[in-house]
This record gives structure tokens, C-alpha cells and sequence, in this order.
């Protein structure tokens, strides 16, 4: 779970130009919208796009995305839950 | 009397205000890390810029020098200060990167860069406008219509300030150059011709 955080972490800030943010900033339990990162709704959608491009998971219910983007913990435990760590 | 009251451009690897060079870096320096230049120049954080394509990072650095030091929407009131901006590409530069993405995935941070007038909202989040804005297509930098939509908003009390400006990019060909226009007892007055003339020298 540590090792796929990491790679979180990494391809988050990659793929959302988070500029001058380093993996250790950002806490795998804080929220990452609203407050810790404080993403936004393109955000989102481009966090929707990772998880399809780098893990093969699709997902059609926003309010089951709502739970899964919630923090990078939430996400990697949907990783791991499905299969595709 | 409508003045040009301060203009900044940008191109060649150059960003000049008011005809004074800010910044020269080598011709060999690729656009974004020329414009991450002056944004460390600048000095002031503002993550969304990193966020943003290059057509409006560079509208955006312009602005950013053109009114620093100045609260237009708090001397104005934030419904009194319009932007009209034109250029010759449109967003053509991120379309095409865009449709790179569409065979793949499509990218949405993108997307929502397919449209040539996202730089003026930029602007306007960051500076607190909420006045009229316009963009426009042209084959060239036309002073002339530029000059007189801008006089018309003073005018016809639409305005109390106006910033109009020539933002054209595609691939590594850059051009920025905004003019602040307000109305002013001294200055240079807003013709054809003086904003041709300083068009041609920038």
C-alpha cells in the first residue's frame, strides 16, 4: 500500500502541474479538495483520466467518485480493491 | 483625455514595460521556460499559472506587469474595468494539443483551454474584474479598431478603464502587448496612430 501511495503521489503531481509540490507535502490522509491540496472540478476529471490511462478503472458514478478521490488513501485502497495495484 | 497610461510586450525572448526592458533571455530558451522566467521575476505565487496553456500564461505575465502596483477594480469598481483582446491564431496552439489527447485520452485541463477568450477570465480572477470583455480574431494587429472600441466604452460610460492587447501564440512564435487605457489629464492620447507607433517600436 506504501509503494502504490507513493506512486500516487507522484502521478498526481504530474498529471495535475502541481508546481512546487514535492511527494512528502502532501499527506495521504488530508483531503484533497476543499482544503490540503485544494483541487478543483478539472482536477477531478483529470484524476478520473489516471485512474482509466495508468490503472484500467473506470468510474461512472460520481458519488462513488466523490468517495474514492476523497484523500490518496482512499484512491489507492480502490486501486488495491480492484484488483490493479 | 483617453491615454495610453503604461504598456508592457512581450516577445523575443524580451519583456519590455513601457518601453523599458524587464527581462532579455537568450534566443535559444524555449517559450515555457521564458515565461517561467518571468514569472520568478514577478515575484508574487500564483499556482493556478502553472495550471494554465501557454497562450494564457503569457496574456497572464503581461497583465501581471502592465498592473503591478495598481487596483483598478478597487479605484474603478471591479464592473468598470473592460479587457478587449484579439490575435491571429485563436487557441489554435492548444487545440492542436488538445486533439493529440482526443486519440487517447481526452484531456479535460485541456479542453478547457480550446477557447482563445479563457485569457481574459485568467485575468479577470486574478485581478477582481468583473467588467465587459471582447476578443477578437484578425490577420494583424489592428490599432485602429482596438483605438476606437476602447474609447467607445469610456465614452459611453461602459468603462472607467480599459486594457486592450495583441496576445498571439502558436508553437515557439510569441507575441504579447496590452496598453492600459484610462482616462488621464496628461499622457499619450489614445490614437491610431500613437498605439501604431508603439506597436511598431515595442
Amino acid at each position: 500500500m506504501d509503494a502504490l501511495i507513493a506512486k500516487l503521489k507522484t502521478q498526481i503531481i504530474e498529471q495535475l502541474n502541481l508546481e512546487g509540490v514535492a511527494p512528502d507535502d502532501i499527506d495521504a490522509d488530508s483531503p484533497l479538495f476543499g482544503e490540503g491540496l485544494g483541487l478543483d472540478s478539472i482536477d477531478a476529471l483529470e484524476l478520473i483520466v489516471l485512474l482509466e490511462k495508468n490503472y484500467g478503472l473506470k468510474i461512472e458514478n460520481p458519488a462513488e467518485g466523490k468517495k474514492i478521490f476523497s484523500t490518496i488513501r482512499s484512491i489507492a485502497e480502490y486501486i488495491t480493491a480492484n484488483g490493479k495495484a | 483625455m483617453i491615454t495610453i497610461k503604461s504598456y508592457c510586450s512581450v516577445r523575443n525572448h524580451q519583456l519590455k514595460l513601457n518601453g523599458t526592458t524587464l527581462l532579455a533571455k537568450e534566443k535559444e530558451l524555449l517559450f515555457s521556460d521564458f515565461i517561467k522566467s518571468a514569472y520568478d521575476l514577478n515575484g508574487s505565487t500564483y499556482l493556478k499559472f502553472f495550471k494554465m496553456d501557454d497562450l494564457c500564461k503569457l496574456a497572464f505575465i503581461a497583465s501581471e506587469f502592465l498592473l503591478k502596483n495598481r487596483k483598478l477594480s478597487e479605484q474603478y469598481g471591479a464592473e468598470n474595468v473592460s479587457l478587449v483582446f484579439a490575435n491571429t491564431s485563436s487557441s489554435l496552439d492548444t487545440d492542436l494539443k488538445y486533439y493529440q489527447t482526443v486519440k487517447d485520452f481526452p484531456s479535460p485541463s485541456l479542453f478547457v483551454y480550446t477557447l482563445p477568450n479563457i485569457m481574459l477570465g485568467e485575468i479577470s480572477i486574478r485581478q477582481k474584474f468583473k467588467g465587459k470583455n471582447a476578443f477578437f480574431v484578425f490577420e494583424a494587429f489592428q490599432a485602429e479598431f482596438l483605438c476606437n472600441y476602447a474609447t467607445r466604452l469610456l465614452n459611453d460610460k461602459k468603462a472607467k478603464a480599459v486594457i486592450i492587447g495583441w496576445v498571439e501564440l502558436l508553437k515557439e512564435n510569441y507575441e504579447a502587448f496590452l496598453c492600459l487605457i484610462e482616462e488621464t489629464e496628461s499622457g499619450t492620447e489614445l490614437t491610431k496612430e500613437n498605439l501604431e507607433k508603439l506597436y511598431t517600436d515595442r
